[in-house]
């Protein structure tokens, strides 16, 4: 009778100690990755032996000084309007926030018209304010008018470019920021007042930090649609890197490999935009991970320069 | 800035925080409906009661985060949020509440500890930047207190990094960084678990005994048998019953506190 448990005893010691575990095998995931990588490798032939996609010309155009300078003026903006939109954001995001009707109102008004319309027909509609109001002119009650200057002369398509993304984006980020900011507790605010820290302090040092958390991801996301979406004040004549090629094929019909020389640039600064990204977020979450461990970022930017440096010594 | 209202309201300048008839409503529900309440300075006051009785409420108008429908309550001889002229209370904005606040330090429930900051950062934030302290100074004062709460250690640890029980003794030391003249408890260790209880309260006692003033709102009848000069029973939203919290607790008057005490011890 008492057989049966001692064989139980030897099982259960066993188990923990001598049998070896077989993994489970994913045969499908296998066959899966197969077809895949026999569609990649078709894919790769069509596209490298297509000799309609000259690769030789791509090659010849991506150090173009026209396309680099493009190219800046495509980073420039994308940089400058969200500089803008977020500081047009936070303050939008504050007047949301705030228990005062009179504030509350006009910012919602704001994030409702803005982003409720698309950003070509703000951009075009910016272009032509002129057409809306002909002279921009400051008038004081008593004083007269101080300037007035004809609105074309302000109003050239630079500026109508950043002014009309950035207000569009502002809508976006003005979102973003008031959903940070709620995202922060009470507790933490009453902490700070009870510390005797000014509401102007305790923003700045309590609630965007612990905000950030949340308003980096999004934004990184916004960052890179808004680069992209650049690429629209090539319609207003703006020298960004989609109307720089445009002005090269115009010339000599080679459309295709212009157009992947922009979307080669395009590809590298969403890729370094990343790498920005996921720094920024580790940054802001250091409290999470111990203190010792490198920002995911750092690394991976380690990881590009090593890979440049074997680049360079393969040369 | 701040001025001296003990004589001019007969209130003894021994007295550091004065209360009376203080009444508190949120829209048509009064939730305070005359509060007196007097804690001497260096004394040790504990507020019990039940759920939604008030305590909460009493203790966060005493620094202004709430403010009151009427009734006076003065902390070092002044109002917090007000300013008296023409015999009437002027609420103060935001901004100039903060100097009056910074001398009342208040230990919540929840701990509320900065979570971006380290515990050193923690504790030196209000000192340099509120009192303009020097950073060497509000360090050395930081790291004094840490020892004092028996947490040296964890100087340079995040606040998630530390058991509940460290993170209110972390949230203590960071209210003794202000140097206050009186500190307020909000169910100090009624988030922690029971085994943590302990070393919260021993820090309370040490405080209590350097003569610290305290406000304590507490179901650890316990402490405040021990520790506590008197002991407050609020009902409804007012006091129902003060004393000596021996007397009270081996022989309450108002029924209604004797149904309490039977609950909770
Ligand atoms: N901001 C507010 N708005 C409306 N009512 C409130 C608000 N804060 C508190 N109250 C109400 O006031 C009453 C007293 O609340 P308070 O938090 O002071 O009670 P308490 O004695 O601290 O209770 P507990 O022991 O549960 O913490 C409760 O009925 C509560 O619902
Ligand atoms: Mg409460």
């Amino acid at each position: 009778m008492n057989v049966l448990p001692l064989k139980d005893d030897s099982v259960a010691a066993k188990h923990t100690t001598q049998f070896k575990v077989v993994p489970l095998r994913h045969p499908w995931r296998w066959t899966a990755a197969g077809l895949v990588a026999i569609l990649m490798l078709l894919l790769t032939q069509a596209v490298v032996s297509n000799p309609n996609l000259q690769w030789p010309v791509v090659a010849s155009y991506i150090l173009n000084p026209i396309i680099l300078q493009g190219l800046w003026i495509t980073v420039g903006l994308t940089l400058a309007i969200m500089f803008f939109a977020s500081v047009i954001g936070m303050i939008v995001a504050l007047m949301m926030l705030s228990p005062s009707k009179m504030l509350s109102l006009p910012a919602a008004g704001f994030i409702w018209w803005f982003r409720g319309t698309p950003a070509l027909v703000q951009l075009i509609l910016w272009y032509n304010l002129s057409l809306i109001f002909k002279d921009i002119t400051l008038w004081l009650p008593g004083l007269g008018t101080i300037f007035s200057i004809p609105t074309n002369t302000i109003m050239t398509p630079l500026v109508a470019a950043v002014v009309a993304l950035s207000l569009h984006e502002a809508g976006y980020m003005a979102e973003i920021i008031r959903n940070g900011l709620k995202s922060v507790s009470r507790g933490q605010t009453e902490a700070a007042l009870c510390l005797g820290m000014k509401p102007s302090l305790l923003l700045r040092r309590i609630v965007i930090p612990q905000a950030m958390r949340v308003i980096i991801p999004p934004t990184g996301n916004e960052t890179i649609n808004l680069l992209k979406t650049t690429s629209l004040v090539s319609i207003i004549a703006v020298g960004d890197l989609l109307y720089s090629a445009q002005a090269i094929y115009a010339r000599t019909f080679e459309t295709i490999p212009l157009l992947l020389v922009v979307t080669f640039w395009y590809l590298v600064v969403v890729s370094i935009m990343t790498v920005g990204q996921s720094y920024l977020e580790r940054y802001y979450s250091r409290d999470e991970a111990g203190h010792d461990s490198a920002p995911v970022g750092l690394s991976r930017l380690g990881l590009i320069l090593t890979m440049r440096e074997k680049w360079r010594g393969a040369q | 800035m701040k001025t001296n209202h003990f004589e001019r309201f007969g209130v003894s300048s021994s007295v550091m925080i004065h209360a009376s008839d203080v009444r508190k409503s949120y829209g048509s529900y009064e939730v305070l409906k005359g509060v007196n309440v007097s804690v001497p300075n260096g004394s040790v006051a504990c507020i019990i009661g039940p759920s939604g009785s008030g305590k909460s409420t009493f203790l966060r108008c005493i620094n202004h985060l709430e403010d009151i429908n009427s009734g006076l309550l003065l902390v070092d001889g002044d109002f917090v949020g007000y300013r008296l002229k023409d015999d009437r209370l002027h609420e103060l904005r935001a901004s100039q509440i903060c100097a009056r606040r910074a001398e009342i330090g208040m230990v919540f429930q929840h701990f509320n500890l900065f979570p971006h900051m380290t515990v050193l950062e923690n504790l030196m934030e209000a000192p340099v930047r509120v009192r303009g302290e020097k950073r060497a100074e509000a360090r050395q004062h930081a790291l004094e207190l840490l020892r004092r709460v028996g947490l040296a250690e964890k100087a340079s640890a995040y606040p998630r990094q530390l058991s509940g029980g460290q993170q209110q003794r972390v949230a203590i030391a960071r209210a003794l960084a202000m140097r206050p003249k009186v500190l307020l408890f909000d169910e100090p260790t009624s988030a922690l678990d029971p085994e943590l209880v302990g070393e919260v309260l021993s820090v309370m006692k040490d405080l209590a005994r350097d003569g610290m003033t305290m406000v304590v709102v507490t179901h650890e009848i316990g402490f405040a048998r021990e520790v506590a000069d008197q002991l407050i029973f609020m009902d409804g939203g007012t006091v129902m019953e003060q004393g000596d919290p021996r007397e009270m607790i081996a022989n309450p008057k108002s029924p209604r506190t004797r149904e309490f005490l039977a609950k909770v011890l």
